[in-house]
């Protein structure tokens, strides 16, 4: 058991509402995290950015992480992915250890990041070009890719030419293009407003469950991360440690009418508890 | 349709972009003729446009002759520029160690003027071609250094994690990301190094040549030749704006996708 997930276990009401620090079912953990801190060091010392975090996402899950900014959300991407070693502690993506960057994620970040130089079908092209795989077995893939987030005829087109949402939807394809297991956002919508941006929950919603990857989604938003999530990871501010993890238990598919679902209304409230207790979320 | 929207040619031609500065040419050389002859500025002191076309024409097989040499040293010059200020750029943006060896001198040898140094080209290499093009080479050098190291130096750091995330080797996501990124503000430096160029090369004529442009602008200036003069500095604007087009082609071609370059809108909102 997780020490900061005690003392709210108290005052819990409902089941949906229960705390779970650790799924020990049948289901086989894609990414597991032992240990895991980070200490960055600079001129004036030690600068703490993540204390120890035990916990695992299952193979297929769609785990999102809230909190406050500065909470070290990022560095937990950048360690799983393999492109920051931690300080202390183990991060395993499929039972391996992680040392360096091991290709078998697909990432989306807040900004879409597309080369403005290659059009939009070489651009979600780009991990195959950066892994050396062969280019033709794969561009039928990241054809279909396209088509399935509704890119379909903007293939020949460079970055500028679509709108934030469409730019958004190509680096999805690119993320998923090498088809790897598990797909890491950090908050892959927070620059779009505010309708597209519930288009994009959907849509994201659809293309989890029709790829079945593995998503680990970084987000500001409560009520989107309880809209998307299987489960909830609640962070405190820096240095970063688990306030609490919540499951979801609502049925998939979700529509944007399961945001006036009572659970989902209840979940969202006590999420945000967190953060009026202990400060804001910006 | 056309027609309707065009009263006449003669205005269409006199808006096209690439007329207008010609216009101005034709401006200011008419306020300098008037001036001469409102002002009565003697002729030693300042000659009229006419003097100076008058010398162009007549001259022109001697001043082509001469200009060779300049622009083949002004070319010369700014290729090593290109050539060694890409790859130390690289290196300056990509350690901390090489940058905090490297730029505070390079700023500091910036600061040395190129004219009193000059002449110790002549006296190390001679009267040929090698002072010109050192001199065009240490004028255009800085330049592209700085704009490049800017250039690599601006690449969205979370795109270069991304393109390593994949198992890219530094080299391919090198090529992938960094180098094409950096390209505009490389070529933006080109363009400044390559009009510097012309004057290190004639700099580089002033201390020591019996060749080039610079040449027979110390010539003419020593028998106050000025109408010879001026048409030499006309020669050498014309060399300046020349090379500097011709970059500027050569980066439509490499960067066609660069904001600088889209002339049509976005049309998916």
């Amino acid at each position: 058991m997780n020490p900061a997930t005690k003392p709210t276990h108290a005052e819990q009401p409902a089941a949906h509402l229960r705390l779970v620090s650790d799924r020990a079912g049948g289901a086989t953990p894609g990414i597991k995290l032992s240990g895991v801190s980070k200490t960055y060091r600079s001129r004036d010392g030690d600068v703490p950015s993540l204390r120890p975090l035990d916990f695992t996402i299952n193979d297929g899950e769609f785990f999102v992480v809230v909190g406050p900014s500065g909470c070290g959300k990022s560095t937990l991407l950048k360690m799983i992915s393999g492109l920051l070693p931690p300080t202390t502690g183990e991060v395993l993506v499929d039972g391996e250890v992680v040392t360096r960057p091991h290709g078998n994620v697909g990432i989306v970040f807040q900004n879409a990041l597309l080369l403005p130089w290659r059009n939009i079908l070489s651009n979600a092209m780009l991990p195959i070009d950066m892994k050396r795989l062969a280019r033709d077995k794969y561009l039928a893939r990241a054809k279909a890719l396209l088509k399935l987030v509704g890119l379909e005829g903007f293939e020949k087109k460079l970055p500028w030419q679509l709108s934030g949402g469409m730019q958004q939807r190509a680096s999805i394809c690119r993320a998923l293009v090498h088809d790897p297991k598990i797909m890491l956002m950090d908050e892959p919508f927070g620059a779009l407003d505010a309708m597209t941006r519930e288009r994009m929950n959907v849509e994201l919603m659809r293309i989890q469950r029709e790829t079945g990857k593995t998503v680990l989604l970084i987000t500001h938003s409560i009520p989107e991360a309880v809209f998307l999530a299987d489960r909830v990871l609640v962070m405190t501010e820096r240095p970063g440690a688990i306030a609490a993890i919540y499951d979801v238990p609502m049925p998939r598919p979700r529509s944007l009418e399961t945001m006036s679902d009572p659970v989902f209304t209840e979940l969202v409230q006590r999420i945000r508890k967190h953060f009026f207790t202990q400060g804001s979320l910006d | 349709m056309a027609e309707a929207k065009s009263p006449s040619g003669l205005s269409k031609v006199l808006n096209a972009a690439w007329v207008r500065p010609f216009l101005f040419l034709v401006v200011i050389v008419v306020a300098w003729d008037l001036s001469i002859r409102l002002f009565h500025i003697p002729a030693y002191q300042i000659p009229s446009p006419g003097d100076v076309v008058s010398v162009l024409i007549s001259d022109w097989p001697e001043l082509l002759r001469q200009s060779w040499p300049t622009t083949y040293a002004t070319i010369c010059g700014f290729l090593l520029s290109a050539l060694f200020g890409i790859p130390v750029a690289m290196l300056i943006a990509g350690s901390k160690t090489v940058e905090s060896y490297v730029y505070p001198l390079l700023v500091f040898s910036q600061s040395v003027p190129k004219i009193a140094i000059a002449p110790l080209f002549v006296v190390w290499f001679g009267f040929g071609i090698i002072p010109k093009v050192i001199s065009a080479f240490l004028l255009g050098f800085f330049p592209v250094v700085v704009s490049a190291v800017q250039g690599f130096k601006s690449v969205d750091p979370d795109m270069v994690d991304l393109a390593r995330a994949m198992q890219g080797s530094r080299f391919k996501v090198f090529c992938a990301v960094n180098l094409p990124h950096a390209m505009p503000a490389i070529f933006s430096g080109l363009k400044v190094s390559v009009t510097l160029a012309v004057v290190g090369a004639v700099v580089g004529e002033f201390v020591g040549s019996n060749s080039g442009i610079g040449y027979v602008m110390q010539r003419s200036i020593g028998t106050f030749d000025l109408p010879t003069m001026f048409a030499a500095l006309v020669i050498l604007a014309l060399l300046g704006v020349i090379l500097f087009w011709i970059v500027d082609r050569i980066e439509r071609l490499v960067i066609p996708w660069h904001v600088s370059q889209r002339d049509d809108i976005s049309f998916a909102s």
